[in-house]
């Protein structure tokens, strides 16, 4: 095919770890951002409450609960930040970008490498004291900083083949479902209130709601003065710049795939362009206000099952060793073929 | 020299032992001179943050190698030593040589015993030493390689004794690591201590990878002349992964576990974005016996089925050969002064370590006769099982094992205690000697190519003759002399 660029070998495993590095990494960083603000958001009297958000938003429940700790903020906070038998915590998160980054070694820079594995090292030291009062913010700073850092080195170093698409690919659907998480615990929290006090109560709530998505300023640069809950979700979910709304990473993850598709000539790309086409259109066809008037909460689901399905439809184009019969669909919340597979 | 060398480390004293840095050699022209000199001028305080320094680095990029111990698995770094090793150009010309001579022996001596096994019919070797040994692979019989070479990559472990002398403990030829220390080494001296190598021409480490990519290219079967070669490792658990990691990328070829490949009408295919691509040659770092379940042990979930069969079929290359570890044993070494000598028509060009074999009269009845001077070692045992060191035995132990030695005297060689060569190390108390060994790599695909220099590993304890990193061994920079000074008239 003369649109080829070069041959260019991509092991189907080397693929998925890529994948998987970027979504593990981009967990970590939309962790630390509710974290953050959380904590700088909470309102007195509802400490419990505004930390145990974070639990439902991970669907963390039961875990949670397994694990032997009760619903106060301490135990949140050690939950996601201390607990590294919690596969949802940043310790285990980046534990598991790093044994990703092992087998991908050979197709990392240097400085890839070095970075994930001096960030690891940090997090692996969390004590107990950082997550008290002020130490806490500089923390989630400082996890922020890792991710971007790992992100910035990744977008300067990173030979662009095929391996760097997917693991766009990974960070782009992990964040654009972290976003919908996040405005679908946020929003059902705020809905039951009503009067002028709870409103002003809510515009605070909403203000936190768009700093953990990175929005909080340029959401302000585009709204009206006086905006409503539904100017939010709108940025969140639909901003054509917004470097974290749902769309943007749709969008994006589209244009991949459509790259992947026409650069490299692998149709079997097919499938997942057409769950990403659909995936789009379900983002922009209704106006907000519909949405939110049929419930926000059940839209969310839709999006968040077809970004599941998008996931699985990359995962058997590429991710196996894919013959005419088609093994069961892949869990897109999980890594199917660890690293783990190959100890002896 | 020895002014410098006494006003820098007057308290250095290498004993008995050969010191590769502060003995005399003329070849060595002034570089010892020099280093001495400018490691005095950087001062032990700034060597010791600066060696600090470099194991962090190592920390950081993750050169390092895996302890299992229990349930837990540490990540440690290979201690590094700052100070190198210096090969004079004419010792390295020497040391080449040998190597070669003693691949060529090895390779020789696989395609006699896998094929009409004359070394056996005409009495060199006892043919239960060969065809009764565990690490014969049956299958291997009369199966030829391409241009005969069954050890692509050997790793020979050479001493250096009081004298001075260059003494072969053991050859390597199955799998042997540590090749990736050696290029990591030098890039961290040119880092850490440029000061220290300034001017001074060494011959460079860095070709490695296209070596053993063209020796790879070389026995590809026929019809591609661009094969696909790949590394084949045990995946990231393994204690060498770090150093798969580094060849693959020297290489400039996948890194690939055995879930990866997959065999079908006899060709090997790896599993890629785009479906399944044809392999051509395999550098596998996974040992005979968990390459193939369905011809070596059925439950390795690290190997490939079928593997062995699309090799025998011609279609695949694998390096190194199925079988070759019949030729690295420690009955065989015995013999290899003979093997070397039967093949090539020559004398070994650097000995082994002079050992008596029980088997034969004459090594039985010195063995016995001195007992208390000698280290016993039963041939077919690996891991250091059933040595008895003469001179720190008890008389019950010798006792113990001269009755053993009777009982079964094939079983049995013995060897003279060396006294391996020192170099000055920086420890806790300052720069003290501490014993080191040398591991040349040879690269074979057509022809055969020595990786100047060679891992240098030093035992990191006072006194400690044993330099196995699982032991707490360091290595060091190896260098070799680009100039011959006693030719070059550069003094």
């Amino acid at each position: 095919m003369s649109q080829l660029r070069y041959e260019n070998v991509l092991l189907a495993r080397d693929a998925e770890g890529l994948f998987w590095m970027a979504r593990y990494l981009e967990r970590v960083e939309n962790m630390a951002r509710l974290i953050d603000v959380t904590q700088s958001f909470e309102s007195p009297g509802f400490e419990t409450d505004a930390w145990f958000g974070l639990i439902r938003i991970n669907a963390d429940e039961e875990n949670f609960t397994k694990r032997g700790f009760s619903a106060d903020a301490t135990h949140v906070k050690r939950f996601y930040l201390l607990d590294r038998g919690n596969p949802t915590s940043i310790p285990a998160n980046l534990e598991d970008a790093r044994t990703n980054a092992r087998t991908l070694r050979p197709l990392m820079s240097t400085e890839m490498w070095r970075q994930i594995n001096v960030f690891q090292r940090f997090v692996s030291h969390i004590t107990p004291e950082d997550l008290e009062g002020d130490a806490l913010s500089r923390l989630c700073t400082q996890l922020k900083d890792g991710v971007q850092a790992h992100t910035g080195i990744t977008e300067g170093t990173l030979y662009r083949d095929q391996g760097w698409y997917f693991y766009e690919l990974g960070r782009l659907l992990e964040r654009a479902d972290q976003t919908t998480r996040m405005l679908d615990i946020k929003y059902t929290a705020l809905l039951p209130r009503d009067g002028e006090e709870k409103r002003v109560a809510d515009l605070t709530q909403w203000n936190a709601v768009l700093r953990a998505g990175a929005a909080y300023h340029a959401f302000k640069r585009q709204a009206r003065a006086s905006f409503s809950g539904e100017d939010v979700v709108q940025f969140l979910l639909r901003d054509p710049s917004s470097p974290r709304s749902a769309l943007l990473c749709i969008r994006r993850a589209e244009s991949h795939l459509d790259d992947l598709r026409r650069i490299y000539g692998l149709s079997r790309a097919g499938e997942a362009i057409e769950v990403a086409e659909y995936l789009r259109e379900l983002l922009i066809e209704k106006p907000v206000s519909h949405i939110l008037a049929i419930g926000l909460h059940d839209y969310l689901d839709v999006v968040q099952i077809h970004i599941q399905k998008l996931a699985g439809a990359i995962g058997r184009a590429f991710f196996r060793d894919w013959r005419p019969e088609e093994p069961e669909a892949l869990q897109s919340q999980s890594q199917t073929q660890g690293p783990a597979e190959v100890v002896a | 020299m020895n002014d410098i060398f006494n006003k820098t480390w007057p308290d250095y004293d290498p004993g008995r032992y050969f010191c590769e840095l502060t003995r005399h050699r003329a070849d060595a022209g002034p570089v010892p001179g020099q280093l001495i000199e400018r490691l005095g001028r950087i001062g032990l305080d700034v060597l010791r943050a600066r060696a600090r320094a470099a194991e962090t680095e190592l920390i950081d990029l993750g050169v390092t190698f895996t302890v299992y111990s229990d349930a837990t698995a540490i990540d440690r770094i290979l201690p590094f030593d700052c100070i190198p090793r210096v090969l004079t150009s004419r010792e390295w010309a020497l040391l080449e040589r040998a190597c070669i001579q003693r691949v060529a022996a090895l390779n020789a001596f696989l395609g006699d015993i896998y094929g009409p096994g004359h070394i056996v019919k005409d009495g060199i070797i006892p043919a239960e030493l060969v065809f009764g040994n565990s690490n014969y692979r049956p299958e291997m019989k009369d199966f030829p390689v391409p241009h005969g070479t069954y050890v692509h990559v050997c790793g020979i472990d050479i001493i250096r004794d009081e004298y001075g002398d260059f003494r072969v403990l053991e050859d390597n030829a199955r799998t042997p690591s540590g090749v990736s220390y050696v290029i990591e080494n030098r890039h961290l001296m040119l880092r850490t201590f440029p000061d220290l190598m300034a001017g001074i021409k060494l011959r460079p480490v860095d070709d490695y990878g296209r070596r053993l990519r063209e020796a790879m290219t070389d026995i590809a079967p026929g019809g591609s002349d661009d094969p696909q070669v790949v590394l084949l490792s045990p995946g990231i658990y393994n204690s060498a992964y770090f150093e798969h990691v580094f060849l693959a990328r020297e290489m400039g070829v996948p890194l690939v576990v055995g879930s990866d490949l997959v065999v079908e009408n006899d060709r090997v295919y790896m599993r890629t974005i785009s479906g399944l691509r044809q392999v051509h040659t395999i550098y596998r770092r996974l040992n005979d016996d968990f390459l193939d379940p369905e011809v070596f042990r059925p439950e390795s979930a690290l190997g490939v089925p079928g593997l062995i069969r699309a090799w025998k079929k011609g279609n695949v290359a694998i390096a190194n050969a199925v079988g070759t570890g019949v030729a690295d044993d420690k009955a065989v070494y015995a013999y290899m002064p003979r093997i070397i000598k039967y093949y090539l028509g020559e004398e070994a060009l650097i000995q082994n370590v002079e050992t008596h074999i029980c088997r034969e009269k004459e090594g039985l009845d010195f063995t016995l006769a001195n007992l208390d001077k000698l280290v016993t070692k039963p041939v077919g045992e690996s891991g250091g099982y059933g040595i008895t060191v003469g001179p720190r035995a008890s008389k019950e132990e010798l006792d113990a094992s001269r009755a053993a030695i009777v009982a079964d005297p094939a079983n049995w060689i013995s060897q003279p205690m060396i006294g391996l060569s020192v170099a000055p190390t920086l420890c806790e108390d300052g720069v003290g000697p501490r014993h080191l060994d040398l591991r040349p790599f040879i690269i074979t695909g057509k022809e055969s190519w020595v990786l100047p220099g060679g891992l240098t590993r030093v035992a990191m304890k006072k006194g400690s003759l044993i330099v196995n990193s699982s032991q707490g061994g360091g290595s060091k920079d190896t260098w070799v002399l680009a100039d011959d000074f006693q030719e070059g008239g550069a003094l």
